[in-house]
């Protein structure tokens, strides 16, 4: 229980520690809520959906969490080179502790960039539609966050060094992103994209914060919840697995 | 009694030997050197004694627990101090140190105690507080040995642990070891290429060299085998004095590809 609790404090003191990472990090969600978001917002208007803000701030949201949370997953492929992995692969704790600890501290820094940018978003003017069911968006970020710190875990527990980062980055997380539904209502789409928005994990945490957000959904908070919760488990045990099977 | 017991090991990697069917075995307060030229194993040796790396074949025993199939168990006996670096650099030295101590269930009033002397001992006391990136190669490795040393361990591994020190430091890191093996009976196996730190300080040496063991026993023995007057021209004699590469570490490696991208 230490082990957890004192992985999981590392990863916040470094997170605190790195404000150009903090900042830096906030770039691309605020470009893209403020050239979408104008940009398109007319166009979306007259196609009679309302407010493209309200609609975009949600994803946005759920994207500077992803990405910060994929990332602190990816801090291990760090940690090999400068050896510190080591320190904790000998310690006699069991790897599955070392990991859980990992993926909650790099979860909790993902939620608080997340809440930045929510913060963002109201100055930028989205207004969510109601206070009450607020923390049911604080839940699906949870998810949405946890499930990427294990998905980074178990990607860097498979490589070596950073050569594989464009790969990953163009191949698996900007496809995930982008064919969530974080920046496109779903409704009355082709049926190939349909479909694998469907399969990926990450459309059902978009709308569930999106649910809780501003009371619009696709699929329904509760599937949300068990088809994201149930992805979760898994990518958790598959990362753990990965991971106690690291040589260094 | 064996605290390590170590049959027919083997270890390849993609059809390079690194470690070649090698026995030995280490007693309980046994001050144990293992030296070797560079790329002889000696490092491949520590990590699967330390279940960092997998064996290709052969058995392990740490204090009676297997390395394969007992690995919790095995890292509950041991403490290490790797050769190269494994600090995290964005933590002060006291967090580093804390995040050892809690690794090891180190009771907080014991461990408090233990960091503090172990602070002093190593002279960074007063640097506790600044971040380790901040520090220069010799008080890293001074705050690593340090490490080593918060939950007094059965068994410690200590890999090249004197390397770049000065001798002032190099000695007082030795008499801290040679007082914890005498009064606590702690078991030392390490790795060193400053020679006379084996002759002055171990009772039992392994000279390895190309994966297997050359020759084992005490210093004296190895002297009187090879008939010479130093343990390092037996060293010599033993290994003879063509000079070795090693295959690179990962770090090594990241660097080159810095380079190649910039």
């Amino acid at each position: 229980m230490n082990a957890v609790y004192i992985l999981w404090l590392r990863q916040l003191k470094r997170y605190f520690r790195s404000r150009s990472r903090i900042i830096g990090s906030l770039g691309q969600p605020l470009l893209l809520l403020i050239a979408f978001g104008f940009g398109f917002g007319p166009i979306y208007q007259k196609a009679g959906e309302g407010n493209y803000i309200q609609f975009l701030a949600p994803g946005i949201i759920s994207m500077a969490t992803l990405f910060t949370a994929v990332f602190s997953g990816l801090e291990i492929i760090w940690d090999r080179q400068f050896g510190f992995l080591k320190e904790t692969l000998v310690a006699p704790v069991s790897r599955w502790a070392i990991v859980i600890g990992r993926v909650l501290g790099g979860a909790t820094v993902a939620i608080i960039q997340g809440l930045i940018v929510f913060t963002i978003s109201l100055i930028i003017g989205f207004r969510p539609d109601n206070l009450l069911i607020l923390p049911v968006g604080l839940v699906f970020m949870a998810l949405i966050a946890i499930f990427f710190a294990a998905l980074g875990t178990a990607i860097a527990s498979s490589l070596e060094d950073m050569q594989g980062f464009q790969l990953i980055m163009n191949f698996l997380l900007m496809p995930l992103f982008f064919l969530s539904g974080a920046l496109f209502p779903l409704s009355d789409l082709p049926s190939a994209i349909g479909v694998i928005i469907k399969i990926n994990p990450l459309s059902y945490g978009v709308d569930g914060i999106r649910g809780a957000l501003i009371g619009i959904t696709h699929f329904g908070l509760g599937i949300d919840f068990v088809v994201l919760g149930m992805a979760t488990v898994v990518i958790v045990a598959v990362g753990s697995y990965l991971f106690s099977k690291i040589q260094v | 009694m064996a605290i390590i017991d170590v049959k027919d090991l083997t270890k390849k990697f993609n059809g390079l030997t690194a470690v070649n069917n090698i026995t030995f075995s280490v007693n309980k307060g046994d001050i144990f050197a293992f030296l070797g030229p560079n790329g002889a194993g000696k490092t491949t040796t520590i990590k699967i004694l330390t279940t960092l790396l997998q064996p290709t074949s052969g058995e392990v025993l740490i204090n009676g627990n297997s390395c394969l199939t007992d690995q919790n168990k095995v890292r509950a006996e041991f403490g290490i101090v790797f050769q190269d670096p494994s600090l995290d650099e964005e933590l002060t030295a006291w967090e580093n140190m804390e995040f050892h101590g809690i690794l090891y269930s180190v009771q907080k009033d014991i461990r408090q105690k233990r960091i503090e002397e172990s602070l002093n001992f190593v002279d960074l006391w007063d640097r506790r507080n600044d971040l380790v990136k901040k520090f220069s190669g010799g008080m890293k490795r001074r705050l690593e040995v340090a490490r080593g040393l918060i939950h007094h361990p059965k068994l410690l591994f200590l890999d090249e642990p004197t390397i770049g020190l000065d001798p002032q430091t190099r000695h007082s890191i030795w008499e801290q070891l040679r007082k914890l093996n005498r009064e606590e009976g702690m078991t030392i196996f390490f790795t060193t290429h400053y020679i006379e730190e084996a002759e002055k300080s171990a009772n039992r040496v392994a000279i390895i060299d190309h994966g297997r063991i050359v020759n084992i026993g005490s210093p004296e023995e190895l002297k009187i085998s090879t008939d010479t007057s130093r343990l390092e021209e037996a060293f010599l004699k033993l290994t003879g004095d063509t000079i070795r590469d090693e295959a690179p570490g990962v770090a090594d490696m990241l660097r080159t590809h810095r380079v190649m991208r910039h």
